[in-house]
């Protein structure tokens, strides 16, 4: 393969970062004021990004033609499909962000910043290199790109004094994950004798050696780390809940995408010879990810931390579609994550939405008590996130649901799922009260901010895709991620 | 049929729906009577079209929209009789929150809409996953109308309600998946043809009981029903007792009898042993409650014992007893809490003791009341005599033990039913407020004359309700048969006497004197 053809694969992680660096040169000269301009710029650059995945998305790609730079990149389908769903997510974070920043009472301090598009642009160009990552190599660079600018963003209220201890708190901890994550790398390097995904793959044939399991164990332990996995997780709540909430909206979404989808690609593709090896570690990290983080909700009154455990819990479910350990299951993942991101990026929103005059957010519940009498669209639109959330039927994260636990019961783990799902309604508990603060209470009428239209489009949009007319789109979408969850498997 | 009716039945109450939450406010009650007439009128066409003795399965249409099962509806007799329950039932629920609910009408009326196709969707259900998220979304409308038009302790109730149920389907599901995977398809009427391993059926039973035991709600899954009954606003009572608890004895007859047979056989002491349970304990209970509501929520967990009773009896007569209380339970005690309702409208309470005398100056409440409760006891004339007459002689076929105690059942509801009317109707007028109630309003004629009228149909003549589902009856009685459970009643045949036995042994040798 020549090196025009390289590139031509990876023309939209070119084109984002010369984008990235225009702007970045833009926000520099022209200060905090050209933050929305260049957050409009951003938002097209990606959704141009994502328009020329299309075409190959459309017919899926595997195969050897799909490899960059000798095999240190694979554009396949399951690459295309995870980048689509980051830039959609990045879009929507950018989307929100203008009005969060700058409400009416927001002085120097609170403002929006020109850095906070070009980090979030640097961000989504680390996770396209993670996602379509074929080496350990790139695979580092794509996280510690990502990280890195992620580290910034959670601390991009500089003079608050919650977003700069979430921003310490993600690095320090990010940077023990990512030492760990090296260490196994290292390890896997070491006794296998290659970086390439293939190599190591060959490397581990046969019985893992104490080296080469103990590699397994460290990498699995850095990407638990990354996607906020019990017993990774700690750090969740604090970073969700200190961060701007537009950015814990972007870490519970294009990150998540990201760095779920590159276990899977290493968990296939790397260990995808020795099965037996990761299945159980993947299958308890699923079953504890879904107590825990149901058990670690209930108790919370902050809604941005609950939020944070919740997406705990549905790591849980969608790892549980990896512990399947094959194309089915691989593909119900990537239908979970799918309907995972709007569904976080509409409850998100509607949190953004629940602002006072002075455009500062409520956070707690208490402050949305009877939301349904004094802003009914809102809480309404929350009603059907959380349901959905909750997996009741007939709105859409049911069917998430559905094809996970179809896949886990179709490969035989009936009596995984059955505690699965159990484990599940304990999570239902604190779904449902959200829709008993908003609706059962009485009104305590603070919720009076005006929103942007951006979030009222955005609001509804999720909320029309997670309703009952979300299911038609549910034959193209098992197509789409059937195809995606194939080329994981197709032999390079 | 190439109108597909049963998709219009459930749009009609959608549109209403969506129409009610948009307007709000008083003309949401108008829309909601117009489209819950409109779907009942569908629904007497549904009838009149439905071919008695004709294809087991008819008005079917079947779509393939979605990933995963199909949109597929269909009906047979069971189901027909079930859906008509539910939309005569639900403009008399309109009627009566005409006034009792003034605060956020509009989402309310919406709430019972979406409730009104969720019904009718379970019942007409082809595909075990469809069936599964209709019967499964009705958590969400019932939840709000316990939660948000409820009473002073709704919050506890709507959760207990909600988790309840939620966590006994969960399960039902995995066996859904399991029993796809191995079938290899979804649809309803295959499946119920399908004969699984003996071994598998266990569990697979077990699964669908954790659900269905919670719905019907048998003992000693039951408890979550007299708070969701005793918090509910009127008409989510009448909806919960008249078609919900419908939904557990629906599953049993179409999923856990038909595709699990051997399992229901080999489960049916279970059964029985809880049912007999919970005629003689929630009967008792029954009868030292003070409050109204919650006197009538355990009185429906002694009759949907006797439903379950006749549904493991494993003979036509049981089959078609079980489905006949179903049918009456939903009118009677829908009617019941009807009549707790009008009267709570004028006094907000539920205390039994607060009232007395009531037939005095409310002879025509009293009439109705009357009724109902006669209805309830099974006195013959009423439905509730049809359905559990022929529930205990299914039973009686298979023991006469359980046959015994459900009978003893029968008389202890006699006995709560009627002391219940005598506190509340006869004796003196002890409160003077309550002593002061007008009787019953037009409106309140408009709700009960319907449910009194079909009440007596049925008691009268049964063969109306019972015609529709003779032959399905008899196909599920003919399939599940061969498993049924040793009888205690099969008595060995003699050989017939030559003359009467109170034939006089007469000597014709002997002449006359």
């Amino acid at each position: 393969m020549d090196f025009s053809a390289s590139f031509l694969l990876v023309m939209p992680e070119l084109v984002l970062t010369a984008a990235g660096l225009i702007l970045l040169l833009a926000a520099a000269w022209g200060g905090d004021k050209a933050a929305r301009g260049i957050s409009i710029v951003a938002s097209l650059v990606f959704f141009a990004v994502g328009l020329m995945l299309v075409p190959s998305l459309h017919t899926g790609v595997d195969g050897p033609d799909t490899l960059a730079f000798g095999g240190l990149l694979k554009i396949d389908t399951f690459a295309l499909f995870a980048k689509a769903l980051i830039y959609l997510a990045a879009i929507a974070c950018l989307v929100v962000a203008p009005a969060f920043f700058n409400g009416p009472a927001a002085g120097e301090e609170r403002g929006m910043r020109a850095e906070y598009p070009v980090l979030i642009l640097f961000a989504a160009l680390g996770m396209s290199i993670m996602v379509s990552a074929n080496d350990f190599m790139t695979l580092y660079l794509g996280l510690e790109l990502n990280s890195l600018a992620s580290y910034v963003l959670a601390s991009i209220l500089r003079k608050d004094q919650r977003s700069a201890e979430a921003g310490l708190k993600y690095f320090v901890l990010g940077a023990l994950a990512s030492g760990i994550l090296l260490y196994g790398m290292s390890l896997l390097y070491g006794f296998t004798g290659g970086t390439d995904f293939a190599s190591v793959r060959a490397g581990l044939d046969g019985e893992l050696s104490i080296g080469q399991l103990f590699g397994l164990i460290f990498v699995l332990s850095g990407l638990a780390f990354k996607i906020a996995a019990v017993p990774f997780h700690m750090w969740t709540p604090d970073v969700y809940e200190g961060a701007p909430t537009p950015v814990t909206m972007f870490f519970s979404t294009a990150p998540k995408v990201a760095a779920v989808a590159l276990t899977a690609r290493v968990v296939f593709e790397v260990f995808g010879g020795q099965v037996a090896a990761w299945q159980q570690i993947v299958m308890f990290t699923a079953l504890a990810s879904i107590v825990f983080g149901a058990l670690g909700a209930i108790g919370q009154d902050n809604l941005k931390r609950l939020l944070a455990y919740s997406s705990i819990n549905n790591i849980g479910f969608i790892l549980l579609g990896l512990a399947v350990a094959n194309a089915a299951g691989a593909s119900a993942m990537l239908v979970y994550l799918f309907i995972y991101v709007v569904m976080s990026l509409g409850s998100f929103t509607a949190l953004l939405m629940l602002r006072d005059e002075d455009g500062d957010l409520y956070e707690t519940f208490a402050d949305i008590r009877g939301l349904a009498v004094t802003r009914p669209v809102i809480a309404w639109m929350l009603l059907v996130q959380m349901f959905s959330l909750a997996g009741i039927p007939p709105l859409l994260g049911f069917y998430s649901k559905f094809v996970i636990f179809q896949a886990t019961v179709e490969a035989g783990l009936v009596a995984f799922a059955a505690i699965a799902i159990a484990a599940s309604v304990i999570g239902a508990f604190y779904y449902i009260k959200f829709i008993k603060v908003m609706f059962f209470d009485d009104a305590v009428d603070l919720v009076k901010g005006k929103s942007g239209s951006g979030h009222w489009v955005l609001l509804i949009l999720t909320g029309v895709i997670v309703s009952p007319l979300g299911y038609l789109i549910t034959g193209s979408l098992k197509d789409l991620t059937d195809k995606a969850a194939a080329a994981l498997f197709v032999a390079v | 049929m190439d109108f597909p009716i049963l998709t219009t039945m459930m749009l009609v109450p959608l549109a209403g729906a969506i129409l009610c939450l948009i307007t709000g406010g008083g003309a949401a009650r108008v829309i909601a009577l117009a489209s819950t007439l409109a779907t009942f009128a569908l629904g007497v066409v549904l009838w009149v079209n439905y071919e008695i003795g004709g294809p087991q399965w008819q008005f079917q249409e079947s779509l393939d929209l979605f990933d995963g099962f199909t949109y597929a509806l269909g009906i047979d007799g069971i189901s027909l009789l079930l859906i008509m329950l539910s939309v005569f039932l639900m403009p008399i629920c309109i009627l009566a929150s005409w006034d009792a609910i003034q605060k956020r009408v509009g989402e309310y009326m919406s709430a019972f809409l979406f409730m009104e196709v969720l019904m009718i969707g379970t019942f007409a259900a082809q595909d075990l996953f469809l069936f599964y998220i209709f019967f499964e979304a009705g958590l969400i409308p019932m939840y709000l109308i316990i939660g948000v038009w409820g009473g002073d302790n709704r919050i506890y109730a709507s959760y207990k309600f909600f988790l309840y149920t939620l966590i006994g389907s969960v399960l039902m599901l995995i066996a859904m998946f399991w029993m796809v995977a191995t079938a290899g398809t979804s649809d309803i009427p295959t499946l119920m043809q399908y004969e699984f391993d003996t071994g598998a059926q266990t569990w697979l039973w077990l699964a669908f009981f954790a659900s269905f035991a919670v719905k019907v709600p048998m003992w000693p899954f039951h408890t979550w029903l007299p708070d969701a009954h005793v918090q509910a606003p009127t008409a989510g009572s009448v909806i919960l007792a008249g078609v919900l608890l419908k939904l557990g004895g629906y599953g049993f007859i179409r999923f856990s009898l038909p595709m699990f047979p051997d399992a229901s056989a080999d489960f049916a002491w279970f059964v029985f042993a809880l049912s007999m349970v919970a005629v003689i304990y929630t009967s008792l209970v029954a009868l030292v409650q003070e409050d109204m509501k919650k006197l009538i929520a355990y009185s429906s967990v002694a009759h949907m014992a006797i439903v379950t009773v006749g549904l493991f009896s494993f003979n036509v007569q049981g089959l078609e007893g079980a489905m006949l209380i179903m049918l009456s339970h939903g009118l009677v005690s829908g009617a019941l809490f009807l009549c707790v309702g009008v009267i709570y409208d004028r006094l907000h309470t539920r205390e039994i003791a607060r009232y007395g005398g009531l037939s005095i100056n409310m002879p025509y409440y009293a009439l109705f009341f009357l009724l109902f409760t006669m209805a309830s006891i099974g006195l013959p004339g009423t439905s509730g005599f049809v359905g559990e007459f022929l529930s205990l002689a299914g039973i009686y076929q298979t023991s006469s033990l359980v046959a015994l105690i459900c009978t003893t059942g029968i008389i202890l509801g006699a006995a709560y039913m009627l002391y219940l009317y005598r506190r509340v109707a006869f004796g003196d007028q002890k409160n003077a407020d309550a002593a002061a109630m007008g009787d019953i309003r037009p409106r309140e004629w408009a709700m009960m004359v319907p449910i009194a009228a079909v009440v007596l149909w049925m008691g009268v003549y049964p063969e109306s309700f019972l015609a529709p589902m003779r032959a399905d009856i008899a196909v599920l009685d003919a399939q599940i048969s061969a498993a049924a459970p040793a009888s205690d009643a099969e008595l060995a045949p003699g050989t017939p006497r030559d003359a009467a036995a109170n034939a006089i042994e007469f000597d014709s040798s002997e002449g006359e004197h």
